[in-house]
């Protein structure tokens, strides 16, 4: 069965889509990022979709999920890559894609990641728990 | 209004979705579609293709290239014989869905192409046609 690799990079899990997934693809993937998210202990997950182009409803949707759920499991997720055409294909289509972090490319998501990461840690390192006040 | 070429593609599995996809994507490049023409229409294919199988238990795309004068088009019609739809205006709203889905394929391609048409009869199947001149 063909699957979507996911890369460990330090903290952080990188997926590069590089097929045009047929919509059980994209449902392993977002299976497998959600246990890796856990089995890797990561706190930010970098996907990048810059070989696609074509992303419709249910990618959109795919993306959503997987970027709810990392939050959960406190996980920062970024979208990177996005080609101009899909992005008006999606605001017409009607999906903005909200609660999804993106950018440009991987190195300034990887930034994106990065600063989530830091100011993570001093928010540990204040008040010794991961809640968050205000 | 000339018709160029037709051809007609069975969608009754997942691959399928991804066939119907590509399969467009090389029309409308034949066609001489831009490229941000070309991912709207690939994106609502795979809006209606994915419908026509979820929602209609499987059925066909047929792809019609189009000449009218200076103009080209492509033109899909996705038929199915499922169960139908009960109520067209409301399945044409944004967000109402049936399934899991967003509730977006329907009015989301509708506002992806220059044509919609679309008609159902419950207990017979459905069938709805887009197009998107150059």
């Amino acid at each position: 069965m063909d699957r979507i690799p996911i890369l460990k990079m330090g903290e952080f899990l990188l997926v590069s889509i590089q097929v045009d997934m047929h919509d059980r693809l994209a449902m392993t993937l977002q299976e497998d990022l959600t246990e890796r998210i856990v089995s890797a202990h990561a706190h930010g997950v970098l996907i990048d979709i810059s070989s696609l182009d074509v992303v419709d409803s249910f990618i959109g949707r795919m993306l959503g999920h997987i970027a709810a759920m990392s939050r959960i499991l406190d996980a920062e997720t970024v979208v990177v890559g996005m080609r101009p055409a899909v992005a008006i294909t999606l605001v017409e289509l009607g999906l903005s894609l909200p609660g999804i972090r993106t950018a440009l490319n991987v190195e300034k998501g990887m930034d994106v990641l990065r600063r989530a990461g830091n100011s993570r840690d001093r928010l540990l390192g204040e008040n010794g728990h991961g809640t968050v006040a205000g | 209004m000339a018709l160029l070429r037709a051809e007609t593609l069975p969608i009754s599995v997942d691959a399928d979705v991804v066939m119907a996809r590509q399969k467009v994507r090389a029309w409308a490049v034949e066609q001489g579609f831009g490229l941000v023409d070309q991912t709207k229409i690939v994106t609502a294919a795979s809006e209606l293709a994915r419908n026509t199988l979820i929602h209609g238990g499987g059925g066909s795309m047929r792809l019609e290239a189009l000449n009218d004068g200076a103009k080209k088009g492509l033109r899909l019609t996705f038929e199915d014989r499922g169960p139908g739809i009960a109520d067209i205006e409301l399945a044409m709203k944004d967000g109402y869905t049936t399934g899991t889905g967003l509730g977006l394929g329907l009015s989301g391609s509708k506002r992806l192409c220059n044509e919609f048409d679309i008609f159902s009869r419950l207990g017979e199947g459905t069938r709805i046609s887009i197009t998107r001149w150059k």
